[in-house]
């Protein structure tokens, strides 16, 4: 078998000296055996917890998205005393209510050769061969329960006149494997886990802290033992004391500033995670998602995605000419269209993964067949055209399918898609990178567990559409409740006081970032910082990456960190709901993050999923990978806030599917 | 475009809050009402005035965190959510008076920031369909009609904003409580616990402080998701039936 795809086996570190190397990591968790068996075996193993016991454990759940969410109600079920957190009003708004296309699940009921082992096989290649292969294959395994699940709390997916489930394909699979409801699959799936919790919050099983953010993570002689929270109204520091804590705290896309994602998601409770023993996997692989409404000037605060499910009806063009480029789409011919992406990849088309079309529509846009305003000299735009699915299939259908998408983006742009084609570009989505965890799910610090996006381990380098929402609710629901028994069967640990010196020292860290930053009195808002930082992060470390930019953005976020510590200005008090103080705490941990993912991405010279390095390149510029020298997860230790990050490699072993160069054409 | 807001200030939930005045030159008609929020507070970051407390979060019209009562009007003069609102929506030269949702229900935590923790209480009463993770049946075991499947999925669509109660002249919740309750109705996985949700919930909402519903309709006018009226019909009918059923 030859796995070698890169031209040559010359060893490169672009990354020396900005990193210590460390000690091999192997994921002590991982079973072995025949992949479909590995799953049951793990659960059969799992050491179980006796009901009357369960009440005496406490569980911290960070995060009520569909992983913590799900999580929590579980346990909750279960017996355990649980404690959810959430910086939202209510559980019911974490970021999971945006997800719009869909879920995945082998359930094969279009008859159309799916199946577990295809889901699999097209999660892992989709990844471009840098997830785990055992984990993957957990979460083809246990997609379909997840239906049966959602379906049973009364999820309205879409139905067949038959009364059966609709599926639709979705971003590069062939296969009809994706429940959607409408354009808004996210928001009911998550309403049902809400409601499952909303429940065990009746029956006294979870207590909710809404409106409280997690700002330290206290790790007691060795092992995760609670959190320090801030009640954001009233603005007191908690200590929130527990058996295990679980962060499901979601990704941090928001170190770009503008990103689809929702205005509060950050890397807080990870990072402070990082900071306390837990490596952070994989940082630099970013998704960036291809249909989003373009920027449309400097005040923009946010991107917004427009479904990928558009992709299945709607044709990509952009103008032949230059010329046409500022021209009425209407107006131009057929003769003078380029489709890019049924002319490059004919078999498949405009589905293409996602890394794919973004790269294209990048690619075009840089030629300078751009369309749409030119923001800073460049128009970056392409069009999402849907002539011909309307003649096809009738405004009506079109309309029916896909008009609240439609309707969202008139709204946005004042502009009617029904008569003139959708302009769209790249943005920053997801996050596959995340703090590292073991088949368990637990991180490199015992009693800590990572579910959901806030985890590295499922997607690889770019992750399939749908696959996001699986993952969270597979976690959730069938994942974690058995592994964390494992832990728990060696609990309830022996109490620790408020007064342990863990405890003391993590409240007092808080209260010290929480007077510093009010005490700073500067000059520029935290807001222009966060901004700045995500330029530099988009700039150097969004789709195409070179060493030299790659360095140069290490030095621009080293000096805007030193900036924002002395110049930054946070207006208000503690005691009381304060939106500057709660953003300069999360904007702080991302200026940390954006360095160690440019660290990553340095180190990484391949290009894999959403990971374009420059310096890695076929001759007709496609990606290239280099299985020979990164077929590793790259897991970070923190070594201090002046010291270099520390780099341990997890070496990927498939023995179930063979590693092969993506193609798509 | 230059513009003056007149905006609701309250420290607290315990302080008197009252309109202050502030001027706002070059707003973009292609912002969105947020983002022209986000422009003044970094002018009164700048000047050393706290910025205004207000919520938000997707900013794609779909969490339910963003809501303020605009020129009057929930959510301002459009249906569809405040961050879903534009500038273009406004006239150069304009006054606009921006006050938090008005209820007795939702208290003011800060400056334009409600609490509508009753909502979720609500749901905890019933607005939920009792199933254990990995109790479930196959899904293709229970079919629906697709016309119950769409009607449950349009209501269920609910975004949780309470501009339904904001709007509502007795601060009634019945549009909110409604929706659940129809969603949930109309499927079969929801008809085992359908007589004792509509009595837990309406028990709860009254609790709360919710007023009762007098059909004005203001609430379904003002809905960013045109949750439409009859939702509330199917909740009167849903408790009459159940209260003839003997709960
Ligand atoms: C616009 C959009 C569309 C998408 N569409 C799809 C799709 O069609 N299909 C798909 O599979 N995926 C999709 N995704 C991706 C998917 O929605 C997310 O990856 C997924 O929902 C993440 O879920 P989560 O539970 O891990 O985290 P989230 O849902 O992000 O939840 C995070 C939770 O953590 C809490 N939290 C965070 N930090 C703290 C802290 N410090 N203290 C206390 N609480 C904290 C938050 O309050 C929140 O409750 C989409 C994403 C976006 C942005
Ligand atoms: S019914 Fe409409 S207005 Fe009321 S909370 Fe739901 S979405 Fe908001
Ligand atoms: S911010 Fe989410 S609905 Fe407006």
């Amino acid at each position: 078998m030859k796995v070698t795809t890169g031209p040559s086996s010359e060893s490169f570190d672009d990354a020396a000296g900005y990193y210590t190397p460390g000690e091999p990591l192997v994921d002590t968790k991982a079973p072995t055996g025949p992949i479909s068996e590995r799953w049951s075996t793990r659960q059969f193993e799992a050491r179980l917890v006796n009901p009357a016991n369960r009440r005496k454990l406490d569980v911290i759940i960070v995060g009520t998205g569909l992983a913590g969410a799900s999580a929590a109600a579980t346990m909750g079920e279960a017996g355990y005393n649980v404690k959810s957190f959430c910086y939202q009003d209510s559980p019911r708004r974490a970021h999971s209510i945006a997800a719009q296309g869909g879920i995945n699940a082998a359930k094969n009921y279009k008859e159309d050769g799916d199946s577990v082992h295809r889901l699999f096989y097209d999660t892992v290649k989709g990844g471009d061969y840098r997830s785990r292969e055992s984990n993957v294959y957990r979460l083809a395994e246990v997609s379909a329960s997840i239906i049966d699940q959602c379906v049973a709390q009364g999820v309205p997916f879409a139905r067949e006149y038959g009364g059966l489930l609709d599926n639709r394909s979705f971003g590069g699979v062939q296969v009809s494997r994706t429940f959607y409801a409408r354009g808004q699959t996210g928001q009911q799936l998550l309403i049902g886990a809400y409601q499952a919790l909303e429940r065990q919050i009746a029956a006294g099983t979870v207590s909710m802290y809404s409106r409280h953010e997690m700002l330290e993570l206290i790790v007691a002689d060795g092992k995760a033992r609670g959190i320090i929270a801030r009640d954001m109204v009233t603005g007191e520091i908690e200590t929130h004391l527990a058996d295990v804590v679980v962060l499901a705290s979601g990704g941090y896309g928001n170190v770009f500033y503008l990103s689809t994602n929702a205005m509060g998601s950050n890397v807080t409770a990870a990072w402070r995670a990082h900071r306390k023993g837990a490596y952070m996997a994989n940082p630099c692989y970013t998704q960036i998602h291809p249909t989003c409404i373009p920027v449309s000037g400097s005040h923009q605060s946010k991107l917004t995605l427009m479904s990928e499910s558009l992709r299945n009806d709607g044709r990509i063009w952009v103008p032949k000419n230059q010329a046409d480029c500022e021209k009425d789409p209407r107006e131009i011919p057929e003769e003078d269209r380029d489709y890019y992406l049924e002319r490059i990849y004919p078999s498949f088309g405009n589905l293409v993964p996602r890394d794919i079309a973004s790269r294209a529509a990048k690619n075009v846009c840089d030629e300078g067949r751009g369309v749409g305003p030119e923001v800073e000299g460049v128009r970056r735009g392409v069009y999402l055209d849907f002539a011909e699915a309307t003649e096809r299939l009738g405004k009506d259908a079109v309309a029916a399918k896909y008009g609240n998408l439609f309707d969202m983006y008139a709204r946005i742009t004042g502009e009617d898609p029904y008569s003139v084609p959708m302009r769209i570009y790249p943005a920053v989505h997801y996050v596959m990178g995340g703090l590292w965890v073991d088949y368990d799910l637990q991180s490199t610090i015992p009693g800590l567990f990572v579910t959901g996006e806030a985890n590295f381990s499922d997607h690889g380098a770019n992750r399939l559409g749908a696959s996001a929402l699986m993952q969270g609710l597979a976690d959730g629901y069938f994942v974690l409740p058995h592994t964390i028994r494992d832990y728990l069967a060696d609990g309830p640990f022996e109490p620790i006081a408020e007064d342990h010196p863990a405890v003391v020292e993590a409240r007092e860290s808080v209260r010290s970032r929480i007077d510093h930053f009010l005490s700073v009195n500067g000059t520029r808002s935290v807001d222009s910082y966060h901004r700045e930082l995500g330029n530099i992060m988009w700039e150097y470390c969004g789709m195409e990456r070179s060493e030299d930019g790659l360095k140069k953005a290490i030095d621009l976020i080293r000096t805007l960190k030193d900036d924002f510590y002395r110049n930054v200005k946070v207006l208000g008090a503690a005691e009381t709901m304060n939106q500057s103080l709660e953003k300069a705490g999360r904007v702080a941990d991302f200026i940390e993050l954006g360095e160690l993912m440019c660290i990553d991405a340095l180190n990484r010279r391949e290009s894999c999923g959403g990971h374009f390095r420059a310096e890695s390149q076929t001759e007709d510029g496609e990606a290239l990978r280099h299985d020979d020298q990164y077929a590793y997860v790259a897991a970070w230790e923190w070594a201090g806030a002046d010291a270099a990050p520390i780099l341990h490699k997890e070496d990927l072993v498939y023995t179930a599917i063979e590693m092969k160069q993506r193609s798509y054409k | 475009m230059n513009l003056t807001l007149k905006i609701w200030r309250q420290p607290d939930a315990v302080t008197a809050g009252a309109i202050h005045t502030y001027q706002l030159a070059d707003v973009s008609p292609d912002m969105s009402f947020l983002e022209m929020l986000d422009v003044l507070n970094e002018q009164l970051n700048e000047q050393g005035e706290e910025p205004v407390a207000f919520e938000h979060d997707c900013r794609e019209g779909i969490c339910g965190s963003c809501g303020l009562m605009i020129n009057g009007e929930a959510h301002g003069p459009e249906v569809t959510t405040t961050c879903q609102l534009h500038m273009r929506s406004f006239s150069d030269g304009d006054t606009i008076t921006i006050e938090p949702w008005r209820s007795d229900a939702f208290p003011v935590v800060k400056d334009l920031v409600v609490d509508r923790s009753a909502f979720d209480r609500i749901i905890q009463q019933g607005g939920y369909v009792s199933v254990n993770t990995g109790a479930a049946p196959e899904a293709h075991s229970v079919p629906v009609p697709k016309d119950d499947a769409d009607r449950a999925f349009n209501v269920a669509t609910c975004i949780g904003c309470g501009a339904c109660v904001a709007a509502c002249p007795n601060g009634s919740a019945s549009l909110f409580m409604g929706a659940k309750i129809t969603h949930l109705g109309l499927l079969p996985q929801g008809q085992p616990e359908r007589d004792s949700r509509v009595v837990n919930m309406v028990a709860q909402h009254d609790a709360e402080g919710f007023g009762g519903c007098t059909n004005i309709g203001a609430c379904t006018a003002s809905c960013p998701k045109e949750i439409p009226l009859d939702v509330i019909s199917q909740l009167n009918k849903d408790l009459r039936t159940a209260i003839r059923h003997g709960h």
